[in-house]
């Protein structure tokens, strides 16, 4: 057997789902076993992703049949150039945070790793689960184990934790219950759930007022897990409390793997002549969008904390993503679909440096920062990649999706999204140069005056290696997805634009 | 329009349930009865997949004769299972975020002495 036929699609989702389940045993003979049990898992994820990308990249989209029942009966696993890009995503990201979450977590959750590596084990199946499965319910599935081991992490925080986790949960769950019921709807309008067959089946229903009603819950449910405004009020309270590994790994995936089945079911399931010819719904969606960019903006810079400004810049880059999709040209929704790539990458980057200013001053403020580019060089490096690639400065990857969303945006004459994008990047620029200024050196004395007594030099006081590796590792893929967009968007993303876009 | 509210009660039954759930979830202010709105909201979702399987007289859809049968019994004759099956994976789903939601009730009430969402809002300032 070679390499090419391994399993890689069962692979992927089930060593994780088997060794979730092995660690409380383990655990209970040995506490220390556990974490090189996870790494192992994730790490066998990851080069399973690989594997299926290069396969996909060769030989085109691959299936995998459950139990070998043919589709539309059986449930499927089908991988095609997008899903292959989020499943290296998701798994290139969680080896990161695993590997950064060692340290933060024996400080922040001490005695609890069992527990916590337990659920991010499953949370990981959730997300991984729902990148390639094929199948409308099985998605349902992930989409909620993947919600309900979230709901338990952000529980375990400091403050008000457990509060905004029960917010997230009523919300999360209604959101979920919406796209049951539309894909209920689906199921009685053609009686298939496999997404390929419902694509084949669609086009002769959409004048039926079911298929439109479906359209629409599924739509809001993804939305509300996706934290589109105005359907976002869950999200900057869950992630801010929840402890920095949870957050550096629930924040940039979870909205991200949202956006990826927002556009999956728009994409595959549905087909522009619907959306656009009969329900005219990309309209909408360029709202939205323009709305969530400006609120998340405008919500971002009246923060004094670190984190809660970071989610309301994920509320406002989720409307890049929508706006970029109701732009609909091909150029934009390029755009978008390879900034849910690059937004994953840049909300890793800040979350660990959230995390490693949390593991050295027990605060995620921007007064947090006080000093730090002294105290913490590296970390400083990683936060500068960061940062340059939220505002969109031209080598990292956060410039190139701009691009191609302000390019569609003008193609199609849409001047709205595209002051939206502008105005929102300046209002980054500001965002992240309150916190530069804290960093400075000056602000590590009350006054120049003391400055001048002290003569003391700071010493130098960074966050451990464990943690910093993975913060590198994360700004090289920012500098390198920046500077190899083409082949990105050449190779892979330009097969997942549907045909019969406008422009 | 008798004949509509009769023919039709079993999906006017989901939508009414749904609806108390989502007023619930809405305008109460004690998180406990927030979950149960919760609860009825997803529990009517399932009540409408049980609907749209059922079917007046129907039968299992298993050959009777077994593998020898001459006639497959017709997709008109039987009970579609789909639904249900569907479902039992549902009710899972549903139970499992009761019981989260529940922990952290616990967390929240250990935190702060109270369920009331005003209270905790005030406490927490």
């Amino acid at each position: 057997m070679n390499f090419y036929q391994l399993p890689f699609p069962i692979t992927i989702v089930f060593v994780p789902l088997l060794v979730c389940f092995l660690i409380p045993v383990f655990g209970w003979w040995k506490r220390t076993v556990c974490y090189p049990m996870v790494v192992t898992a994730v790490s066998i994820s990851f080069i399973s992703s690989l594997g299926i990308a290069t396969r996909v990249l060769q030989q085109g989209p691959v299936q995998y049949f459950m139990g070998g029942w043919q589709p539309p009966w059986g449930i499927e696993f089908y991988i095609d150039h997008l899903n292959a890009v989020m499943a290296v995503l998701v798994t290139f990201i969680s080896l990161l945070v695993v590997i950064f979450s060692k340290k933060s977590v024996e400080k922040e959750l001490p005695e609890k790793e069992l527990p916590f590596y337990c659920l991010f084990l499953l949370l990981f199946t959730g997300l991984i689960g729902i990148v390639v499965t094929g199948d409308m319910f099985n998605l349902y599935v992930f989409l909620e184990i993947a919600s309900l081991s979230t709901y338990a992490l952000i529980a375990t925080g400091e403050g008000r934790a457990a509060y905004s986790a029960f917010k997230y949960v009523i919300l999360g769950t209604v959101g979920a219950c919406f796209y049951l019921l539309g894909v209920g709807y689906l199921y009685m309008a053609t009686g298939s759930l496999n997404m390929a067959d419902l694509a084949g089946i669609l086009p002769s229903l959409y004048g039926s007022k079911v298929v439109i009603t479906a359209f629409i819950f599924i739509m809001v449910g993804v939305a509300i897990k996706m934290a589109l405004f105005p359907l976002h009020i869950w999200l900057p309270d869950a992630y801010t409390y929840a402890p920095s590994a949870v957050s550096s790994f629930v924040a940039p995936l979870m909205t991200k793997v949202g956006a990826y089945v927002f556009i999956r079911i728009l994409f595959k399931v549905f087909k522009p002549e619907f959306f656009m010819g009969v329900l005219h719904a990309t309209d909408i969606m360029l709202w939205f969008g323009i709305f969530a960019i400006l609120f998340g903006g405008i919500m971002a810079l009246s923060q004094t904390d670190f984190k809660k400004m970071l989610c309301y810049i994920i509320v406002a880059e989720i409307g890049y993503i929508i706006g970029g999709i109701g732009v609909a040209n091909p150029t934009a929704v390029k755009g978008a679909i390879f900034h849910i790539l690059n937004d994953a990458v840049m909300a890793t980057c800040l979350f660990m440096v959230a995390g490693m200013i949390m593991y050295k001053t027990k605060g995620h403020g921007i007064s947090d920062f006080k000093a730090a580019f002294v105290k913490m060089p590296y970390t400083t490096v990683i936060f500068i990649a960061g940062a340059l690639a939220v505002i969109g400065v031209p080598p990292t990857c956060g410039f190139f999706s701009k691009w191609y969303l302000l390019l569609g945006g003008i193609e199609a004459g849409q001047w709205a999204f595209v002051a939206a994008l502008l105005i929102c990047t300046l209002i980054t620029i500001a965002l992240f140069f309150k916190v530069i200024d804290q960093g400075l050196y000056i602000h590590a004395f009350k006054d120049a005056s003391e400055q001048m007594e002290t003569h003391q030099e700071i010493r130098s006081d960074d966050a451990p290696l464990m943690m910093l590796i993975p913060g590198f590792i994360i700004a090289a893929a920012i500098f390198l997805i920046g500077i190899f967009n083409q082949p990105i968007l050449r190779g892979i993303i330009e097969f997942a634009v549907p045909k019969g876009l406008g422009g | 329009m008798l004949e509509f509210l009769f023919g039709k009660l079993n999906y006017i039954t989901y939508i009414f349930l749904m609806m108390v759930g989502f007023y619930a979830m809405m305008a109460k202010r004690n998180l406990v009865k927030k979950l149960i709105g919760l609860n009825i909201f997803q529990w009517s979702i399932i009540l409408y997949f049980i609907c749209i399987g059922a079917k007046r007289g129907g039968t299992i859809p298993i050959v009777e004769g077994g593998h020898g049968a001459t006639h497959v019994i017709h997709a008109l004759q039987y009970v579609n299972p789909l639904p249900h099956v569907l479902m039992l994976t549902a009710i899972v789903v549903g139970v499992g975020t009761t019981g989260v939601s529940l922990a952290i009730l616990l967390m929240i009430y250990k935190k702060y002495k109270t369920l009331e969402e005003d209270e905790i809002l005030g406490r927490m300032k």
